[in-house]
């Protein structure tokens, strides 16, 4: 009998087979899964071209091989039109791994970028070569130190904060649709949210929130994200819920534990 | 030692020479106080109470109540040249510029969230066992008193900072001020000293804050703590307690020790949540702006049960003769409280017409001994934390998952269906416990040990009971539905109340119909000789476990 | 300390009688064991374990003593000061972290302390007391209530009916001056709640920046927040600009003409799209503005009241029941949009006096 049968009934047995069967599969499918979209190289040279492969590839049953749109005959939209959208959107959304869309539902999350940054660079150009639209903001424009804090958080509350709470960490809408929290967004990406208007979300072009405006809301935004919070553990920054949950728990909790040890029979 | 002792003596005795302390003290030095975990959660209330107390005057020392419109220049970098009121603007000096100050902020408002809490903890017990029977009546509604005074200075305390979160709540109480009939906007136009906001309302807030409901407050808890004195404590029923005696430590010195060092502890626990975990960072929520609002605003955690039934109460509102009657906010603004008080209470009244027992009761009643009061408690308490999750339906929105629409649609059902539910399911339980109560003391309580008759059968052994808790299982009394008498007399003159009486008949058979009795005497010794083949029912069984 | 009680014994009958029930306590099957003798604790029958619960005590309070000092020290070294460019916020967490903690850790081990010497250390057994009886003998009550009866017939107040209602008259009128001292809190609520600062030819400013607005500023999707101009005129101290930012404040969209409902009337309220309504809900009141672009839906996030704008500003789904007031809108000779007239409906929420 080898040194593995003699030891087949070891209680750890079973979880080193499912080990080595999860490592066996694993490396089988990364071995022989069909290759990302990622992955494909355009070959001519211009971005523009570039960015038209790629939307081909990626983009286009939805959208449409023109980014014109796409409906079915009874009328439900698969990908609205991208004319006009500007390479802003395109930024945002491929940028924040919004598309390539996943399984549709109330809204489409924020998940995993599919792209490289030149692959969205491309597809940016492409799209924004279909008609003139919201272009992609420069680092100073976005920079947080150029911002006014105290103005920008006037700003943001007044703008803002209904949908994305005071201080960023986000709101329910109607119907499942959700307004995301705004912590650990790049500021780049901020600016085009507040340029596109996402989704559910308004568009607040540089005639309602000047450029400088929007530098101040996202001065405060990572302002905030990255101030600490005085008064201890900041549990979720949300205010009375969260106060009440844990005033209960911890805060009663402990007292009836403090009163039962109190009271309890002699050892 | 006997310094001490000396000291202290000559001391009492020269206030003795002056109003008889001696008297008093003689009686009640000894005093026996009973320390149940369930009979300290009033004094957790106490000396949180105590504790909101001495912070507060901490923070008076520097608060500002006034709605001064000021150009903030402070300490707090994020909120310089933001227009904002000196009452906001002074909450930022005492969090940034006063050492200690956002601690005692914090201690201050974590005091209170314990404050109501441990009240209302405090009188659940009470009503789960029965304490507020006779002659404790006064002592239950003193009590639901403060609770609702606590709560109001609870909510005039959050909306002094005038911070966004609080100042939507008060724009929310104004709407609610607005829908009521005739005088409805005169009450907002006195409260706010005209329009809403107006620069009145913090001020006059401020006096209800920290002059009239606490000076209400002390009073009703010295009456209180005088009634629970006076009338001594109640007991948990059980060998060597009676109706007719108390039992406890005697006050000096172990329950001076244990009730004074469970101030002490109250106390820590209290800062020590005001050092680690942050409460009410109104800077973050920014200056309140009556044309702003943050998504997820919600009330103190006490406050939330009216919020939710804001949320979830259907839009009815109708016009008569162009007046409109606006259902959709009196219900849950203005009529709720009123539905949840009233016959919170006049409960012990309710109670006590029900069972015609007007006796009084110094033995507690167990939970399960009372199946129908505890399943009205329980139903109760699902009435209020469904109200109470309504009313954060939009965190519980993105948390599950689940559309914000979908709660509210299943809390409007809920809040109807839940609760009779939660009733019948612990009706059920109490007769399941009262039940194994019966057999425990009938047969003995199971020992998980198997034995084979010499025919094959197999049976557990049980092991009797212990004297002191089989005392304990039928220390209670029983309890009958009140019997209706004939219709007539003997003269055929009709009984009088008879409507009354019928309905009180039937009200106490739904209370005391189901309850399963304890054993009587003969029943026990029934069950004696009944008993299995295996069953040795005096203790010789001892020997023969592991 | 036993206490036997062989009343549990006894039988009380019932009388069933219609108005009062006494409960049947016939043959309990125990009787009352007495009070049990509690176990000797460790520390009364072991000294080694005594002098340790004794030294875990002192210890205990010896700590919380040096948890204050270092409070006090802590005070010192932990500074708070802002400088120029604003407090450290990390400095403040500091100093909330190391004051709390040993303030509250001395505190709680003076508690811990005290309570554990209670239970380790104290000589202590329980002690039973009789309860008295609460209510007041027969014979105590009848002397108040002959001693109440002398009283009352010496003053006589029964038999001068004239003195006792004058002087009934006299008291009951009493509060009524503390009830109208009240008065004056506030005005009379008159129709100012009916009225806004809108009004005909008011230019419609963003609001914290108070630009005028042109149409061509907004395109379909746009969200603005804006304020009367005639709010620049109110008096910048006082808590008018407030009020009116809790009644004025108004929000504009944009949607494609044909997209929305025209109301019969209202046909010229919009400007190439451009929708006005106000921003406090009809609810309760709190300003709202989540506005969905997508769906056109207008949503509060207090009592998640949503109004469909593309249908007038109608109710689709919470408490609210009527619906968002629209403003009318009009552009002025420069090309900046102006209002054409105050609000027709009353905004914010419901209120008496609303229609009359």
């Amino acid at each position: 009998m080898t040194a593995i049968s003699a030891r087949r009934r070891h209680p750890l047995a079973a979880a080193v087979v499912l080990f080595v069967a999860l490592l066996l599969f694993g490396g089988l499918y990364a071995a022989f899964a069909p290759e990302s979209q990622a992955d494909v190289q355009a070959s001519t040279s211009t971005q523009i071209d570039e960015g038209r492969k790629l939307f081909a590839i990626g983009c286009s049953s939805c959208h449409g091989l023109n980014g014109e749109g796409q409906a079915l005959d009874d009328g439900t939209v698969l990908g609205p039109s991208l004319v006009g959208v500007g390479a802003a959107a395109v930024d945002f959304q491929v940028g924040t791994g919004r598309m390539p869309a996943g399984p549709p539902g109330a809204q489409l999350p924020r998940k995993e970028v599919q792209y490289t940054d030149e692959e969205i660079e491309a597809l940016a150009a492409f799209v924004a070569s279909l008609a003139p639209g919201p272009e992609i903001p420069g680092a100073a424009e976005v920079d947080p130190e150029r911002g006014n804090v105290a103005r920008g958080g006037e700003l943001f509350r007044t703008n803002c904060a209904q949908c994305h709470n005071a201080t960023g960490q986000g709101g329910a809408l109607s119907y499942g649709k959700y307004a995301p929290p705004l912590a650990g967004v790049e500021p780049k990406h901020i600016y085009e949210a507040m340029l596109t208007g996402p989704q559910a979300m308004p568009v607040f072009n540089d005639n309602t929130l000047d450029p400088e405006q929007k530098r101040d809301i996202i001065a405060f935004l990572k302002h905030i994200e990255d101030e600490p919070n005085p008064g201890g553990a900041g549990i979720g920054r949300i205010g009375p819920v969260s106060e009440g949950l844990w005033g209960w728990l911890i805060g009663i909790g402990s007292l009836i534990g403090a009163a039962v040890w109190l009271g309890a029979k002699r050892s | 030692m006997s310094a001490v002792v000396n000291g202290a003596g000559k001391l009492v005795s020269w206030v003795d020479d002056r109003v008889t302390t001696n008297n008093w003290l003689k009686r009640n030095i000894r005093k026996a106080f009973p320390d149940h975990w369930s009979f300290l959660l009033g004094e957790i209330a106490l000396y949180s109470f105590i504790v909101i107390l001495l912070s507060g005057v901490f923070l008076t020392l520097w608060f500002k109540p006034s709605m001064a419109h000021v150009m903030y220049d402070g300490a707090y970098a994020p909120l310089r040249d933001v227009g904002m009121s000196e009452a906001f603007a002074s909450t930022l000096e005492l969090s940034f510029e006063v050492r200690g100050g956002l601690l005692m902020r914090q201690i201050h408002h974590w005091g209170a969230i314990i404050f109501i809490a441990a009240m209302s903890v405090h009188m659940l017990r009470i009503f789960f066992t029965g304490a507020f029977r006779k002659p404790r009546e006064i002592t239950w509604v003193v009590g639901v008193l403060m609770l609702v005074l606590g709560i109001t200075n609870g909510f005039t305390g959050y909306s002094l900072p005038d911070d966004l979160v609080s100042g939507t709540g008060m724009r929310i109480i104004e709407g609610g001020m607005l829908a009521i009939p005739v005088v409805g906007t005169y009450l907002s136009s006195f409260i706010f000293g005209g329009e809403f906001p107006g620069d009145d309302a913090i001020a006059r807030l401020y006096v209800l804050h920290i002059l009239l409901v606490p000076a209400l407050l002390l009073a009703l808890v010295t009456i209180h703590l005088i009634l629970v004195w006076y009338q001594k404590h109640t007991n948990w029923g059980g060998a060597g307690t009676s109706n007719e005696t108390t039992v406890g430590y005697p006050l000096f010195p172990v329950y001076t020790a244990k009730a004074g060092g469970f101030f002490f502890v109250v106390f820590g626990v209290i800062v020590l949540l005001a050092a680690t975990i942050q409460i009410l960072p109104i800077w973050l929520f920014g200056p309140y702006d009556a044309s702003v609002v943050s998504a997820g605003t919600q009330p103190d955690w006490y406050v939330g049960f009216l919020d939710g039934a804001l949320r979830i109460m259907p839009n009815w509102e109708f016009y008569i003769a162009g007046y409109p009657i606006s259902l959709n906010v009196l219900v849950p603004a203005v009529l709720l409280p009123g539905i949840i008080l009233t016959p919170l209470l006049l409960y012990p009244w309710l109670e006590q017409w029900v069972t015609g027992d007007k006796r009084d009761h110094h033995v507690l009643d167990r939970p399960r001994n009372q199946p129908v009061r505890t399943g009205i408690g329980v139903a109760f308490i699902t009435f209020y934390l469904l109200l109470w999750i309504g009313g954060g339906n939009d965190f519980v929105a993105t948390i599950f998952d689940v559309p914000v629409m979908w709660i509210t649609r299943f809390m409007q059902v809920a809040i109807f269906v839940l609760p009779p539910l939660t009733y019948w399911a612990t009706k059920r339980i109490c007769l399941g416990l009262q039940r194994r109560d019966r057999d425990k003391v009938l047969h003995g309580s199971e020992s998980g040990v198997i034995v084979v008759s010499p025919d094959g059968e197999f049976s557990e052994v049980h092991a009797p009971l212990a004297e002191v808790t089989a005392y304990r299982l039928t220390a209670h009394e029983r309890q009958a539905p009140f019997e209706l008498g004939p219709e007539t007399d003997e003269y055929g003159i009709p009984a009088p109340r008879r409507r009354g009486d019928k309905l009180r008949s039937r009200l106490s058979k739904v209370y005391f119909a189901d309850v399963v009795q304890k054993p009587t005497r003969d029943e026990l010794e029934m069950a004696h000789h009944d008993g299995h083949g295996a069953a040795e029912p005096h203790g010789e069984i001892e020997a023969g476990r592991h | 300390m036993t206490i036997s009680r062989d009343d549990k014994m006894s039988e009380y009958t019932t009388e069933a009688t219609g108005t009062e029930l006494e409960r049947r306590r016939v043959g309990d099957p125990f009787p009352d064991p007495g009070f049990p003798e509690s176990p000797a604790r460790l520390t009364d029958t072991d000294p080694k374990a005594e002098r340790r619960a004794e030294r875990q005590v002192a210890g205990m309070f010896g700590l919380a003593a040096v948890l204050v000092i270092a409070f006090l020290v802590f005070y010192v070294i932990f500074p708070i000061a802002a400088d120029e460019g604003g407090v450290d916020v990390g400095a403040v967490r500091d100093s909330n972290l190391a004051l709390g903690l040993t303030l509250g850790g001395s505190l709680l081990l003076i508690g811990i302390g005290a309570i554990h010497w209670a239970r380790k250390l104290m000589t202590s057994h329980q002690v039973i007391h009789e309860r008295h009886e609460l209510r007041s003998s027969g014979e105590t009550r009848a002397a108040t209530l002959a001693d109440f009866e002398l009283g009352a017939e010496e003053s006589g107040f029964g038999r001068r009916k004239l003195i006792r209602n004058s002087m009934i008259g006299a008291l009951l009128l009493l509060p009524l001056p503390a009830v109208i001292l009240l008065r004056d809190l506030g005005p009379a609520p008159g129709g100012v709640k009916k009225r806004t600062i809108w009004d005909t030819g008011v230019r419609v400013l963003k609001d914290r920046s108070f630009e005028p607005i042109r149409p061509s500023d907004l395109q379909v999707g746009s969200l603005v927040i804006a304020m009367p101009e005639s709010y620049l005129d109110l008096p910048d101290h006082g808590p008018v600009r407030q009020n009116e930012r809790g009644k004025s404040s108004v929000f504009l969209i944009r949607m494609p003409p044909g997209e929305f409902r025209v109301d019969e009337g209202r046909e010229n309220w919009h400007v190439d799209g451009i929708l006005c309504y106000s921003k406090i809900c009809t609810h309760v009141g709190c300003p709202i503005t989540l506005y969905e672009r997508d769906t056109h839906h207008m949503l509060c996030p207090c009592h998640q009241s949503t109004f469909n704008l593309a249908e007038g500003g109608e109710v689709i789904f919470g408490p609210a029941k009527r619906p968002l007031p629209q403003l009318p809108l009009a552009v002025d000779d420069e090309g900046y949009l102006i209002a054409q007239s105050d609000f027709v409906d009353p905004v914010g929420p419901s209120f008496w006096e609303m229609n009359t």
